[in-house]
């Protein structure tokens, strides 16, 4: 099954230290080296973006930097993994790395299943065939 | 958590760190069959102790130093005949008593160790069968009881390849040898072969049937990615993990709601997987950067990028495809080959120039009872106008189909032919 990690923190945005870039670098080398990665990146900041929203019936574009953005999206990896199980077990794998070598770095691990229509009956969304 | 829960979770992580364990414990034992047995055993021992403690925080170091303290035993008893393997054994435990360093384990690059893995498991001296079951073992990890599922076999008969495949090992002497250079190269097809039929047995899993079954194709693609990082110069390794990453990509499409499968020209090019194809179409040009178009995994994944490039059936490039089963043709003699040539032919320059083609291969002793056959030809018959001879070849297509659908499809082929185009 595929798996997107998405690294969330509330804290101020601050670069990893040179020993968490490191340690890092060493898991998504064997990581990719396994097989198991398929895709990663960083992200910048977020007022370096646009959000292009809806509101109210209106379309509108508004540049960063966004007073309401409680939660920073770091950057992201996709995985493909056994099960959940699996790819529990390789989160909890590299949000160590973040307790070891940045001590007082909060921030969340999401890990999520991508949708894919009657691939391992992962879900049904292929809503459209019945339509 | 319940029990089985907890199994979960610890083969899961089991499944992470065998890999090092492994190539760790065959580097310090000289000896691949038993480092896959001592690693066995420390995850048997995580198995009776972590669903009572929890899995410890870094699950890694702990099934390491549960692994090597059993090879460090194992060389202890040895080592009352051998003194070197004490002094051997002195070493590794002054190692080990020293500071941990957290991520000593990343820093290994198994690289070297992981590829004599391979090779081992997929010693030619070995059944293919055989060389699947090792490798799904000693390579991705899995449990015999899950190897035996996803082959649909009883898990004694999976558990005696294994024990016997690894006691031919160690008997011929092959249990700790790395080939290189020509020899690597040579040895190469041995195991991509193995890949291949893993990916295959895969393939063509049915929807609905042991999830474990589907399973394989992506533990084909991981062997095929890890293969590739390790071996990186070998061309024909490119262009097999290209054709898996190719063909995994229709996974989605490749059956309807029911599960019937459909046919490459009527599916949903939507579901296909754009990552796959990316990653499929990389390892294709790495492949062809390396020198050979025309290796035999290269030139099928550059068959079906053709279709993969293509958002619509119409815009299919068949000269292309006719070109690259030609060439295909050259290199493997197989009626099967053949016949899709026909097709690409056909599709390219028009059923006149395919049928010649296909009515060669009507002698064709493997060919006797495929109804493919009969049915290309039936096609080709049609298009051309020649109605009577289309419809008997689509009767001969239906008696010979074993596939239910298949046969009725065919029947109504037949019925078709005898109306005016």
């Amino acid at each position: 099954m595929r798996i997107m990690y998405i690294v969330t923190s509330s804290q101020p945005m601050r670069g990893p230290t040179p020993a968490l870039m490191e340690a890092m670098g060493k898991l998504a080398d064997r990581e990719i080296k396994a097989g198991r990665m398929l895709d990663t990146g960083g992200l910048m900041p977020v007022s370096m973006g646009a959000q292009v929203k809806i509101t109210d019936g209106k379309l509108s574009v508004v540049d960063g930097p966004f007073v309401e953005t409680k939660e920073m999206i770091g950057g992201y990896a996709i995985f493909e993994l056994r099960d959940k199980q699996e790819a529990v077990a390789s989160a909890k794998e590299f949000m160590q790395l973040h307790l070891d070598h940045m001590p007082g770095w909060e921030g969340t691990c999401e890990v999520r299943l991508f949708a894919t229509p009657g691939v391992d009956g992962a879900c049904q969304v292929d809503a459209h065939a019945h339509a | 958590m319940t029990a089985a829960d907890a199994r979960r979770t610890i083969l899961a992580v089991w499944r992470i760190e065998q890999p090092r364990l492994i190539t760790s414990l065959s580097r310090m034992l000289r000896d691949v069959p038993l480092a896959e047995d001592l690693t066995q055993e420390a995850l048997l021992a995580a198995l009776e102790v972590w669903p009572a403690t929890g899995v410890p925080d870094k699950p890694g170091a702990w099934l390491m130093a549960s692994a090597k303290r059993r090879a460090l035993d194992y060389l202890r008893r040895r080592s009352m005949l051998a003194r070197k393997h004490q002094m051997l054994a002195r070493d590794m435990e002054q190692e080990q008593q020293a500071m941990p360093d957290p991520d000593a384990d990343l820093d290994d690059d198994i690289g070297d160790e992981l590829l004599r893995l391979i090779f081992t498991a997929c010693h030619p001296h070995l059944s293919r069968e055989a060389r699947a079951a090792l490798a799904l073992k000693m390579i991705c990890g899995l449990t015999t009881d899950e190897i035996a599922r996803a082959f649909l076999l009883p898990e004694a008969t999976i558990a005696q390849r294994i024990v016997r495949a690894k006691r031919t090992l160690r008997e011929s002497g092959l249990a700790y040898e790395t080939p290189r250079g020509e020899e690597l190269s040579e040895r190469l097809a041995s195991v991509l072969e193995v890949v291949y039929l893993i990916f295959n047995e895969g393939y063509t899993a049915a929807r609905g049937e042991e999830w474990l079954r589907p399973q394989l194709c992506n533990d084909a693609l991981r062997m095929g990615r890890v293969l590739t990082s390790i071996a990186p110069r070998e061309s024909e390794a490119h262009g097999l993990l290209a054709l898996m990453e190719l063909n995994a990509s229709r996974t989605a499409a490749r059956t309807d709601a029911a599960g019937e499968p459909i046919l490459l020209m009527d599916q949903n090019r939507g579901l296909w997987d754009q990552l796959q194809i990316r990653r499929g179409m990389l390892a294709l040009a790495r492949s062809r950067e390396l020198g050979s178009i025309g290796g035999f995994y290269a030139l099928q994944a550059a068959i079906v990028a053709c279709h993969a490039r293509a958002s619509t059936p119409g815009e299919t490039d068949w000269p292309r495809i006719s070109e690259l089963y030609a060439e295909l043709a050259s290199l493997v003699r197989s009626p099967i080959i053949e016949l899709n040539r026909a097709v690409a032919v056909g599709m390219a320059e028009g059923p006149a120039a395919a049928l010649p083609i296909v009515d060669r291969l009507s002698d064709e002793p493997a060919l006797k009872a495929y109804h493919l056959l009969p049915s290309v030809r039936g096609d080709l018959l049609q298009k051309l106008g020649r109605l009577d001879e289309a419809r008997a070849a689509f009767e001969l297509a239906a008696d010979l189909a074993g596939n239910k659908r298949e046969r009725e499809l065919l029947k109504r082929r037949a019925t078709e032919a005898v109306r005016a185009p």
